[in-house]
Order: structure tokens, then sequence, then C-alpha cells
């Protein structure tokens, strides 16, 4: 047993890999599928989705062979609409409204379609976006992620500059450094930011980290606003003896390794478990056996009706060969010689509804043992609780507290995405950083 | 097993699906293929004077990512030498006696070229003739087609020359491209024509290429009209037929009905509303000649559901049912009903009724589904949301008369009824 690198061969990466939403072959096929849609009124697929894209519009714009358009139509409610086509857990939003899910058909596959047109657009870089004349305005935004960008792209359309301080080198957030990779690519992820900010008047000032390299005083005193779209951080500890042990290690970390290296420098145990059941842990495991570890187990304190990743996502880790143990919460790690060797697991039953509404789990006072060689955590991520304190943010855990208008107690400074809302989905952060930006433009 | 086999003035076929005269029909690979693959009978590609055809030929409209639900062409009539098609004809007829052989004509403008055509078609085996007064393109420009068609002057005039020669029995065909059938029908009739067939292609055109601005079909960057047919013109071509089945001179004659004919389906309509025979063109282009086997099975099931043993059983039983409108019945009322249970909150049905009908369907906005009912008080019975519902038998029509006994709009005026109420 023993963590390493270099598994597998480079085809074999590759393979591992690749997209796992191949795009529509030709013209003919998207518009076979365009044409299947009912073209609703008032759609329950629009209304699901949390940018409100006009579904039934886009598509009927595909059918008519009117690109451009579909494009603008996405684009204009999500300008991430493109990466949104890939990442969006489509079944718990616009794909499982889907009206023929009530005549048990297939639903439309809206995301594939929304593939088909932000994808051109951004091949032939299609400028659908005008932006208006300077109006003197600045603004700041904290953080080059969904919110972000999408808040960035809203307020240059109407005259603001912007400026967006990011920590890391890259644009794109957890789309660049947290997504699976096979649902975006570095390259792909690069792209979707340079084709956001080509509309100018967007200025994205890299390896600058709030805190560290400036205050939000600074920024509050030389911007006529600030917008605050940092993200969460790290996973939640778990708080077990043999956490420190060589061979734990944070999903949210393993991942960012994962998407800035070459997969052959990623170090993966023969033996994993990965303790969670949100999109994290799923990517966490599916991405470890992708790197060729031998043998993947989730690790979940309560059932499958309670998980909180989609069934689709369950799926894939399935079908990628992960095993699953549910009812089970890791009490301790193991190690030998300073390395993980076992981890040990009260087993759980299920007692009264928590305040989620979900029946909590409880000790049946047994345990179990998993001989393995790794142990991913991702039992949730963690807010810059310290930061947000630091700047006298009302939060909630860390959690940065807004009103209706996207607003902090701050004057002038306003947030959204997962630093307000604990860890949502990237059409979730874009939504945020529209409404962000409609407070901005109100309050100057 | 109901017997489908049909018997047109004594031209006897296993079926009642004749390909109709064009493309499919054009040689003797074609026709043997048709015959092998179920094909009652074939009406074959007209034959004339020399002609010379131009590429490309033919265009089609899509819809709704369906292709070829219209079709054009503009193309003539056959272009192959005489000779080789009545040579071709006689070996046809001599290898598959039990199928109808009609060989469809268009002579020169003149009694003896007619009569010299006949003849050598005779001789070479034909069961019967069908006179194209129809094709829409290039053949009237010489006075023939529907040059003649659309005339019932001339057309009277030719089909006496053909009845004086002809000894098997005659068929005109006619043309759509007229503000009624009707006169040319009657004439054609008088002149003494024993049966009828309709429709030929209705002069169209199908689209403009929107980056050469060239409407289709292109001809080295012009284009012309040409005859519209396949699925788009059943409606039209139903309607034609009814008009010459209702009318008391020409529903004396048997009639081939022709026009959009795709599946065993729609041959029925064509039967119930007086076709004996129906012909096919553009469904054997866009598919091949396969498609007789279902007509042929799905006939047959239909039949025997029915109760129907042979297909004079049926055919013409819809005529008298399309009457004039002002001896509808106004007192019958009907109202939409949406089954709840079916529903799939689509809203296709409000948002048409909303903005271009009556204002008739009640929304409950919901998340993400919305819920619809009729404002019974509203609704005029239009039918237009249950045809937009995509759901089969989600929304009905449910009858509520206004009162028991039938009134028509003569009465309604003479007892001083409501009018403009709605
Ligand atoms: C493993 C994983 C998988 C996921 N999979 C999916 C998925 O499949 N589909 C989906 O829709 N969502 C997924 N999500 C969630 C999604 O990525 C986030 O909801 C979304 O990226 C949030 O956008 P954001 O702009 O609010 O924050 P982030 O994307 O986190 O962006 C915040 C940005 O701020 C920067 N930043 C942080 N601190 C500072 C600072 N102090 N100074 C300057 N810059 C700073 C960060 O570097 C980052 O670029 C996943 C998340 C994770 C962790
Ligand atoms: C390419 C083509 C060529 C045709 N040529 C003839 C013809 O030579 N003589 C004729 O009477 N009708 C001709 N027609 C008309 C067909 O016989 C038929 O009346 C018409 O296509 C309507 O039937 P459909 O809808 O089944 O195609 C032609 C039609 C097509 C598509
Ligand atoms: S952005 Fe996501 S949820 Fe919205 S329509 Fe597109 S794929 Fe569906
Ligand atoms: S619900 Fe489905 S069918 Fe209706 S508009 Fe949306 S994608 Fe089309």
């Amino acid at each position: 047993m023993s963590v390493k690198n270099n598994r597998l061969s480079p085809s074999e990466y590759a393979q591992n890999f690749a997209d796992i939403h191949p795009p529509f072959e030709n013209a003919e096929a998207a518009a076979i599928e365009a044409n299947r849609c009912l073209y609703c009124y008032d759609a329950p697929c629009m209304k699901s989705c949390p940018t409100s894209i006009d579904v039934p519009k886009f598509i009927r714009q595909i059918a008519s062979e009117n690109l451009k358009g579909s494009a603008h139509t996405i684009l204009s409610a999500n300008i991430m609409g493109a990466g949104c086509s890939k990442v969006c857990p489509v079944e718990k939003l616009c794909e499982g409204a889907c009206v023929y899910n009530l005549m048990h058909e297939e639903p439309i596959n809206i995301a594939k379609l929304q593939r088909y047109s932000t994808g051109k657009a951004m091949e032939h870089n299609w400028q659908l976006f005008e932006r208006k004349p300077s109006i003197g305005k600045r603004v700041a935004i904290v953080g080059a992620g969904p919110a972000g960008l999408s808040c960035a792209h809203v307020l240059s359309r109407e005259g603001i500059d912007v400026t967006i301080f990011e920590k890391e080198s890259k644009g794109g957030g957890l789309m660049t450094y947290g997504i699976a990779a096979y649902k975006v690519t570095p390259e792909f992820c690069e792209s979707e930011v340079n084709y956001i900010t080509s509309i100018g008047g967007i200025d994205i000032r890299y390896n600058q980290e709030l805190g560290k390299n400036f205050s939000l005083q600074t920024l509050q005193s030389e911007y006529d606003a600030v917008y605050l779209g940092f993200g969460v951080g790290l996973a939640r500890k778990l708080d077990i003896p043999g956490e420190d042990l060589d061979g734990v290690v944070d999903a949210i970390s393993f991942i960012y390794d994962l998407r800035s290296n070459d997969f052959s420098a990623i170090r993966v145990g023969d033996r994993v478990a990965v303790i969670g059941m949100g999109m994290t842990a799923i990517d966490a495991a599916t991405q470890a056996k992708r790197l060729g570890a031998k043998e993947v187990t989730l690790i979940y304190r309560r059932t499958q009706d309670e998980m909180p990743c989609t069934e689709h996502e369950l799926n894939i880790a399935k079908l990628d060969g992960c095993k699953i143990i549910w009812l089970a919460s890791p009490i301790e790690v193991l190690g030998l010689e300073g390395m993980v060797s076992h981890l040990v697991c009260d087993i759980m039953q299920l007692g009264a509804p928590d305040a989620s509404g979900r029946r909590s789990p409880v000790s049946s006072g047994q345990t179990f043992t998993l001989e393995v060689d790794m142990v991913i955590k991702a039992a949730g991520q963690m807010p810059y609780e310290h930061l947000v304190d630091s700047y006298q943010l009302y939060n909630h855990k860390g959690k940065v507290e807004v009103n209706d208008h996207s607003s902090t107690n701050l004057k002038g400074v306003f947030a959204g995405g997962d630093c307000v809302n604990g860890g949502k989905e990237v059409v979730d952060a874009v939504q945020a950083g529209k409404d962000g930006a409609a407070a901005i433009l109100a309050y100057l | 097993m109901a017997d489908i086999s049909s018997n047109f003035l004594g031209i006897k076929s296993p079926n009642p699906f004749w390909l109709a005269s064009a493309p499919p029909t054009d040689k003797k690979i074609n026709v043997i293929r048709a015959y092998e693959a179920g094909w009652g009978g074939v009406v074959w590609k007209t034959l004339g004077s020399q002609i010379k055809n131009v590429s490309s030929r033919y265009s089609s409209v899509n819809y709704g990512g369906k292709r070829m639900m219209g079709f054009n062409n503009i193309e003539l009539i056959s272009d192959r030498p005489l000779e080789i098609n009545l040579r071709e004809i006689y070996e046809v007829v001599s290898m598959y006696p039990d199928r109808a052989m009609i060989v469809s004509l268009m002579a020169d403008n003149d009694r003896n070229s007619w009569h010299e055509l006949i003849q050598k078609c005779e001789d070479a085996g034909a069961m019967g003739f069908e006179l194209n007064f129809g094709c829409p393109h290039g053949m009237t420009e010489r006075g023939m087609g529907a040059a003649v068609g659309q005339d019932p002057e001339i057309a009277k005039m030719v089909v006496e020359w053909v009845m004086e020669k002809a000894n098997i029995p005659v068929i005109t065909k006619l043309t759509p491209n007229v503000h009624s059938v009707v006169p040319t029908a009657r004439a054609s009739v008088e002149g003494g024509t024993n049966a009828l067939s309709l429709i030929n292609t209705i002069q169209s055109v199908t689209g403009v290429n929107l980056d050469t601005l060239v409407p289709n079909p292109f001809v080295a960057g012009k284009s012309v009209f040409g005859g519209y047919c396949g699925p788009a013109v059943k409606p039209i071509a139903l309607k034609m037929l009814t008009t010459i089945a209702q009318d008391p001179l020409t529903s004396r004659v048997p009639i081939s009905g022709i026009g959009g004919v795709s599946t065993w389906k729609d041959a029925v309509e064509f039967m119930l509303l007086g076709s004996t025979t129906v012909q096919v063109c553009t469904a054997a282009m866009a598919h091949g000649f396969r498609i007789i086997e279902d007509m042929c099975e799905g006939l047959n099931n239909w039949m025997d559901e029915k109760g129907y043993k042979t297909t004079n059983d049926f055919i013409g039983k819809s005529v008298e049912k399309i009457t004039h409108w002002e001896d509808l019945d106004i007192n019958y009322h009907h109202i939409a009903h949406i089954n709840q249970d079916k529903c799939i909150h689509c809203g296709l049905c409000f948002i048409t009724c909303e903005d271009t009908s009556h204002q008739s369907i009640h929304i409950e906005r919901g998340h993400p589904y919305n819920t619809y009912t009729v404002k019974d008080e509203e609704c005029v019975g239009c039918n237009l949301c249950q045809l937009v519902c995509p759901v089969e038998d989600c929304i009905t029509m449910e009858v509520h008369r206004v009162a028991p006994e039938y009134i028509n709009w003569k009465e309604w005026q003479q007892r001083g009824l409501p009018l403009n109420d709605h």
C-alpha cells in the first residue's frame, strides 16, 4: 500500500479525464433535439434555472438557426452560460423541471443545447454585448470567481470601470480550481474568462489577496463601491484523532492540486476513503479513482435519502467503481510510522429529524475498521471566518450577511456567491453577481 | 382478413395503392422493384413529345426538423425515347399481369398525335390511360399539361379525341392550379372520360436561399415555379376531391385520389372521400417502395376492426358528411376540458388562447408548474387549445348543447336570434 503519483500512462490519464459531456456532433443533431422542445409558456425549466435563462427562447433560436441570438439569450441572463452548461447539476435544476419528465420521457437536453450555442459564441468570439461609454465610476471586486466575473460583466456593460483583485494566478474561481477536471478543462476556463472580459472595462489583478496585499478599507477609500465574491475556503476539519497523519488530505486542496498540475504529478493512495457525500466528495472520489487508485470508498453518516449530491452525481461515482458505505461516521484515523493505515468508523442509525429537517444520524455504538492508505476529507467547506471578522463584516459563522440588495453592513460594500451562501453552485454565484451589480448600480 | 383488392373500371389490382405517374414509374427497373415490394399498380411516367430536362430538378420544404414535408419539382414528362418506354411496358405487363398498368399520356395538341400514341400504348399492353392535363411547368408553355386542364373547352376536345380511339378505360388527371377543379372535371366527363384522378402538383416557390438570394430549385442562378406535392398538399387535395365526389355529374365516374398520401391512414381518408384507388409519389420518393407493406397491413387491420369486407364497403362514406356552412347546427356547442392528471403544465393552451383566441383559460401560477383550467363561460369551443396540447387526450371537448333541437343559420336569422354574442 502506498500513496504515489504517476500511476497511469499519458493516454490513460487523457482518457480518464476526457470531457464527460461530449457536444452535439453537428447542427442537425442539435436541431433534432431543439425541435423536440415544446416551447412552453412561463416555462418550468426557466423558472428552475437560478439565472432564469429563457430556455424555450434560446432553444427555438437554435431550431431557427439564429445561433447568435441564441447565445445572446443565454449570456444576457448568465454570462457563464458556457461553463454552466458543463457543470450545472441540471437534473435538479432546469432539466429536472422539464415537462417531458411528467410524460415519463427524457427531458430536453437543455445543457447540451446551451453548450452548443455558447460554444459557437466562444469559438467565433462573437461580441454580443456592447459596453456603454465609461461613466467615470470605479468598482473593486474581490475574487475572479463566477460571482465576481458576473458582477463585473454587468457593471462594465453599464459603463463602469471594474478592477478585480484575485489571489490566484488565474481567474474562474472554483470553476478553474475546484470543479472536476472531466467537466471543465483549464483551457476552457481560461478562454471563458477571456471571453467574459473581452467586453473591456474589466481589469483583473492576479496574485492580489485581500487581507495580505491590501485591505478592505483601501478599496473602500479608492473605489465608489466594493463587491466581495471570494467564495469559501478549505474543507471542514473532522476533529478526530489521527487527522494530522501523512495521507489525510483536504478534498479542496487535493482537487486544487489536480486542477493546477499535470495529472501524473498527483499522488493518490491504493485504497482511498472519502468522507462526505456532497458534490466535492463525489468529485474527489471519482478523480482519485481516475488517477489510478485501486479502491475508493465514500463514507457518509446518513443514507441515500439525505445525501446532498444528486443521483446523477452518485451514479458517476458508482460507474467509476467507487464503493459507498452509508451510515458510517469516522472516529479515528490509525497510522503506521506516521502514515495512514486504517480508518475506524462508527456505525450510525437514523434518529429524529434535525434542524435541516433530515433525520440525524446517531451512533449505534458499534464500529468497523477499514484498511486505507489515504483519507480525503470532504465534509463541507469552511467560510473565511477570520478574514470576515477582521473587517467587522456581519456574518454567520463566517458567511457574510447581506440584505435583500446584496449589501453588507459596511457602506458601499456588497457581497454574493459562496462567501454569502456558504457554498452552492456556479449558477447561483452568477445570479448573485447579477444581483450585486444591480444593487451597486442603484447605489452609485 | 379483409379483401383489400381493387377493381377500377375492370382494371384489377391486389390493393388500391398505385404509384403516381412520376420518376418512381419511369422505367422497367423501378416498376419491377415496386411490384416486388407489393404495389398494386402504376401509372407509367407520362409519355409524349420529346423533351429535355434541366438540373437541379427538385427542392423541398422542411418543417420542425422533418424533411420533405412539401416537395417541389420542375421536371417534365418522360425524357426517354418512346420506343424504349413502350418495350419496357410490354415486358413489365407480361411479367406482372395481375398489377394495374396505366399509361400517362400528354401528346402534342392535335388529334393525330393523340391517336398515334394511344395505338402504340395499347399495342404495348396498357390496361388504361391517364391523361395528364396537370403538369404545371414546362409543358404549359407549349399548350400542353395544365394549359389543357385549365381550359374546360380544350380539355373536353382532347378527351373527345382520346375517346374516339381508346379501347381501354381513360382517366383524366386534373390540375389543381384553377379556382375550382369542377369545370374541367365536368367538361372531361361530358367529353366521355371513364374516370378522373386528382390532384397533380400545385405551382409553388419552396423558398429562397438566404445566401445566394436565388429561390429553389437553383438552375444556374435562376429558378422557376415548380409543382408542389407531398404531405403539405394533402388537405388541399382532399378538398378538391370532395368537390368532385359531391358534384352530380362528376361523381358518376370513379376517382383515383392523389396528393400527399404517405400512410394507410391518408389513403383511407382519400377513399372515404370518394377515391376508389389512391396514388402515391412523394412518400415513395422520400422513403422508397417499402412503405407499401405498412399501407396494406394498416388498411387490412383497420378494415377488420371496422368490419369492412371489401373497400367498396367504405369508399365514399364521408362524402355526405361535408355540408354547407349554412346547414351546420348552431345549437351544437362544446367546451374544452383539461384533464389535470394528464396535464404536463407546458402552458401552450393558455398562451395561445390568451394571445390569439378568447382568453378562456385560467392560470394559477406555481413553482415551477402552473395550473390551467378552462373558464367554461368564456370558451367558444374553437379547439385551438386541444390542437396545441402535446398530450394525447389531455384536453377533450365536452358537448354542452345550447338547446336540444337542430337549428341552422337560415332559421336562426328568420327567428331573429342573437348575433355577435361572443
Ligand atoms: C470540489 C467542488 C466541486 C464543485 N462542483 C460543482 C459543479 O459541478 N457544478 C457547480 O455548479 N458548482 C460546483 N461547485 C461549486 C462552485 O464551484 C461554486 O459554487 C462557485 O464557484 C462559487 O463561485 P464564487 O464566485 O462565489 O466563489 P469561488 O468560485 O470560490 O471564487 C472565489 C474567488 O475568490 C478568490 N479569493 C478567495 N479569497 C480571496 C482573497 N482573500 N483575496 C482575493 N481573492 C480571493 C478565489 O481565488 C476565487 O478565485 C463545486 C465546488 C467544489 C468545491
Ligand atoms: C418529380 C415529379 C415528377 C412528376 N411527373 C409527373 C408526370 O410526368 N406526369 C404526371 O401526371 N404527374 C407527375 N407528377 C405528379 C405526381 O404524379 C402526383 O400527382 C403529385 O406528385 C402528387 O402526389 P404526391 O403528393 O404523392 O407526390 C410528378 C411529380 C413529381 C414529384
Ligand atoms: S444555466 Fe444551468 S440551470 Fe440554467 S438553464 Fe443553463 S444548464 Fe440549466
Ligand atoms: S420545459 Fe422542456 S419542453 Fe418545455 S420549454 Fe423547457 S425544455 Fe422545452
